[in-house]
């Protein structure tokens, strides 16, 4: 089936609404709208598929579960096209009606994305898919927003305050998560939320592990995958130094940690002292293999399983 | 709702016919029953003056003439519930004793950025009018409409008794025109600014009020962001001995907050600051002392920024509170579980959803009188955050709050079978909002449709008035809403629906129905005009983002002349056939003249 979708409004593919679109795709700088992953300044590696690169709604939605589609051959973009081709939301797996939506209602575009005079696009700055959804008003809106600014600045836990989000990505995973550290005790909490919340990322890589359950892994299988697996955990400081994460007190962790990356260890080699990105990494130090396969520095998981 | 009749002359107060009010010619029965109704105008105006309800007053003013009159003399409260059903010029020449108005503009999504700007509710053409017809003016409310500094000053400047002004989810003004209100309304009572459009140039317009204003009662100005002058507030509230609604911005510290509160021990309603200190050493217990006189206090709002350490201020107030406001406070599970251990009165709480399921379990069990409960998320676009709340707090909610009848309830998943346990346990619902905050997305358990959900929902609230509803959803949704939800008056649809089978369900079988908001679903023409005869039953009609042509729309202006159907295009200007928002509603005044260029009336 041809790949047609050159342009399809949030919520599903519809070939009526391409022909209606205005908007060439050729002049469209996809590159803008493309997700980005992992670190500022790193480049994600090219996708494979050429063809629309620009999510619609469609992706945003699984078949159920409300997380997104991650295909290990970086096809997004493959499932749209497959989806599309069937002009139906294929990702919604209802037994019952499809949802069959309307054509030619386009929608608020204006709001999505904004055309400048040269045909080139950028989504605004909000993380917002769609215009005027979720139905929240704008002072709340605006209100929320100053106050998740002030949390990401503010993060020092003797204030007391609320919560502690941070931003953790993972190497080749589509898609980043943000974790409350302040609900966590230890290391060893850490590492299983992390591991369930990437899991499926890991598995897909190392199948040989089995497919999740719906319960999630197992305790042993966890501590499989942390042996096995060739990620370690990382963390930005205040410093804006990426360390090992575990090699300083659980407290003084939380305090100083602004980000975390769950990085290919092949990468996280000199981690200690180490400079901001894999590719400035000063070759000239000791080639310090992390000691352990696991995802910590071993100090720590030591004293959390004392504690436990 | 004022049902309007044109042909009747509104000069003939003193008229004795007995002329039903809905019949046009003026033939009249015989001049004996008039003696029959026995009461004299004043007996009857009087009697009639002492009912408040709207609705009520619609009903007295259908009875017959007299009635009519009497009620339209007696009326000093006047609800417009859009402000272009109706034109200011017949307002004013019904009800010629009006001493408060609330007037409501735009459709409900413009707060949802769906609605453009300079789209109308201008409310200058009404405060002409009434300078003439209402000089003695009290009370402004205004929801949605468009506002301008110009327009505050004339009404500062216009109405010398004027006393209270509400402006909730307008724009268009700036803090120069609450200047003008502070300076020049001399017997200011009520001041109350919410989540306005409002180009906030500064706090000076407080320093405005002058040192012989001392009537005020309610002081809101918690949405402005600019810091106002604390020596012209605390003088303002020390010397306003009547104020009992006092809410003020974030800027507002603890120890400011705490000096203000010294001055208004009669204090129903607060509205605090920043709830926090940033230096700590010692001085929290300072303000443990804090609430301990506001013996009044049945609201509390703001809690901006509140820690652990600083919330159990509250909590001498606690036991009275009726109302906790907690929707801008980031509070853990923990925390809330330990202030409404203190909050065995609550009727309506209003959170956060970083409470989780957890806080809302701590709801159910400290809350048995809960009303209303509101859940806000606290990162709505971000949609990698896993918390916030899933359908098992609401369940929780549910199983302890039995007289729950108010939910606004936003989250990432849901389950059919949790929210048929909810309608279950609450079968008092009269306005259920629920947001699963993915469009489209079905229950996440058996991945069906939400259908059942609002199925359980509609069959077992029998009093439902207002529904909002999302998820997955087909046409089974409006086929059960249409056969079971006979109370329902507002209802809105996002993402939802198979074909114009669900919108005609519900047209159809909805008798009470007054608002209809649509966005983005698959529903056309057949649907539209299968509304036909009910449109002019309802206050309005919005669909964006369907399947509606100009044909449909022009079809159905056709056959109204008593509905405006205007169609808003979109700017893109794309495809000139599809009808991409449609707005219609019933009025009396006719297609209104100052529809932008961008809207057509058919």
């Amino acid at each position: 089936m041809s790949i047609s979708i050159a342009e399809h409004d949030y919520i599903r593919l519809s070939e009526a609404n391409m022909e209606k679109n205005k908007i060439d795709d050729k002049d469209l700088n996809f590159k803008a709208t493309e997700l980005r992953l992992g670190l500022p300044g790193s480049e994600s590696p090219e996708r494979e598929s050429v063809t629309v690169k620009k999510r619609g709604f469609a992706d945003t939605i699984n078949g159920g579960s409300g997380k997104w589609v991650f295909a290990g051959n970086g096809g997004l973009e493959v499932d749209l096209v497959q989806n599309g081709g069937n002009k139906n939301l294929g990702c919604v797996k209802a037994e019952s009606d499809v949802l069959v939506l309307p054509k030619g209602g386009l929608l608020e575009k204006k709001g999505l994305v904004s055309v400048k005079s040269d045909g080139q696009t950028s989504v605004p700055a909000t993380k917002q898919q769609v215009v005027g959804w979720p139905p929240i008003r704008s002072f709340r809106k605006n209100t929320m927003a100053v106050s998740q600014t002030k949390n990401e600045e503010n993060n020092d836990p003797k204030m007391g305050s609320g919560c502690l989000y941070v931003k953790v990505s993972m190497d080749g995973a589509p898609y980043l998560r943000k974790v409350d550290l302040k609900i966590y005790s230890c290391y060893l909490d850490l590492s299983s939320a992390l591991e369930k919340m990437f899991s499926c990322f890991t598995i897909g890589q190392y199948g040989s592990h089995g497919a999740p359950t719906r319960e999630g892994l197992s305790e042993s299988r966890l501590m499989d995958l942390l042996h096995g697996s060739e990620y370690v955990l990382t963390y930005e400081d205040k410093d804006g130094d990426w360390m090992l994460v575990g090699d300083v007190p659980w407290d003084m962790f939380i305090g100083s940690c602004k980000r975390m990356r769950i990085m290919k260890s092949s990468d996280a080699i000199g981690l200690g002292k180490i400079l901001n990105t894999p590719q400035n990494l000063d070759f000239s130090t000791t080639n310090q293999e992390v000691k352990s396969p696991l995802n910590l520095a071993p100090r720590a998981m030591e004293k959390c399983r004392n504690r436990n | 709702m004022m049902l309007l009749q044109p042909s009747m002359d509104p000069n003939r107060k003193r008229a004795k016919s007995v002329d039903r009010v809905d019949s046009v010619d003026s033939g009249s029965e015989s001049f004996e029953s008039t003696r029959k109704c026995g009461f004299p105008d004043e007996v009857l105006e009087r009697v009639l003056s002492l009912i408040d309800s709207h609705k009520d007053r619609s009903s007295v003013s259908l009875v017959c003439k007299d009635w009519y009159n009497a009620e339209r003399w007696s009326r000093r409260d006047v609800f417009i519930g859009n402000c272009y059903s109706v034109s200011p010029e017949i307002v004013a020449a019904r009800f010629p004793r009006v001493r408060s108005v609330t007037l409501k503009g735009k459709p409900r999504f413009s707060d949802f950025n769906l609605v453009p700007e300079d789209w109308g509710a201008d409310v200058h053409p009404w405060l002409s009018v009434f300078s003439t017809a209402y000089p003695f003016l009290e009370e402004l409310r205004l929801k949605r409409m468009a506002v301008t500094d110009e327009s505050l000053e004339f009404l500062a400047t216009n109405f010398h008794g004027f006393k209270a002004l509400s402006l909730l989810s307008c724009d268009g003004f700036s803090t120069d025109g609450l200047k003008a209100i502070a300076t020049h309304c001399k017997n200011l009572t009520e001041l109350d600014i919410q989540e306005n459009g409002i180009d906030d140039l500064g706090g000076h317009w407080l320093s405005c009020f002058p040192e012989s204003l001392t009537s005020l009662e309610v002081l809101n100005f918690a949405s402005l962001n600019s810091e106002v002058s604390f020596d012209a507030l605390e003088k303002l509230v020390s010397r306003c001995k009547s104020l009992r609604v006092l809410k003020v911005n974030r800027n507002v510290s603890l120890d400011q907050l705490q000096k203000l509160l010294l001055h208004c021990p009669l204090l129903m309603e607060l509205g605090t600051g920043t709830f926090m200190q940033e230096l700590i050493s010692g001085p929290v217990t300072e303000f443990k002392t804090m609430f301990s006189n506001c013996k009044n206090l049945v609201t509390l709002s703001g809690l901006w920024d509140t820690t652990p350490l600083y919330l159990p201020v509250i909590y001498p107030a606690c036991a009275s509170l009726t109302f906790l406001n907690l929707s801008y406070a980031t509070l853990r599970s923990d925390e809330l579980a330990n202030l409404l251990a203190h909050c065995k009165s609550l009727r309506r709480l209003w959170l956060l959803d970083t409470v989780g399921d957890k806080g809302l379990e701590a709801v159910g069990s400290c809350c048995p009188l809960l009303e209303e409960l509101r859940v806000f998320p606290a990162d709505p676009f971000d949609q990698e955050i896993f918390l916030g709340v899933t359908e098992s707090g609401f369940v929780s909610v549910s199983h302890g709050c039995p007289k729950l009848r108010y939910v606004l309830y936003f989250c990432r998943q849901m389950t059919n079978a949790a929210v048929a346990t909810i309608a279950r346990n609450c079968p008092d619902f009269t306005h259920f909002r629920l947001c699963i905050m993915n469009p489209g997305q079905p229950d996440y358990l058996t991945k069906e449709p939400m259908d059942d959900a609002f199925g359980s929902v509609v069959k077992t609230c029998t009093k439902l008035q207002r529904l909002a509803i999302s998820g997955l959803l087909t046409d089974r949704t409006f086929e059960y809403i249409g056969k079971y939800a006979k109370n329902l008056e507002t209802l809105s649809v996002a993402f939802a629906g198979s074909s114009d089978l669900g919108m005609e369900s519900v047209l159809k079988g909805c008798m009470k129905l007054r608002k209809l908001e649509i966005r983005d679903c698959p529903f056309g023409n057949a649907a539209l005009l299968s509304g036909l005869t009910k449109y002019e039953s309802m206050r309005s009609l919005w669909m964006s983002a369907c399947n509606v042509t100009m044909n449909g729309c022009r079809a159905l202006a056709k056959e109204k002349p008593r509905l405006n159907v205007e169609v808003m295009r979109d700017e893109e200007g794309s495809d000139d056939s599809q009808a991409h928002k449609v707005y219609v509603y019933r009025s009396v005044a006719g297609p209104r003249r100052d529809a932008p260029p961008f809207v057509l009336t058919l």
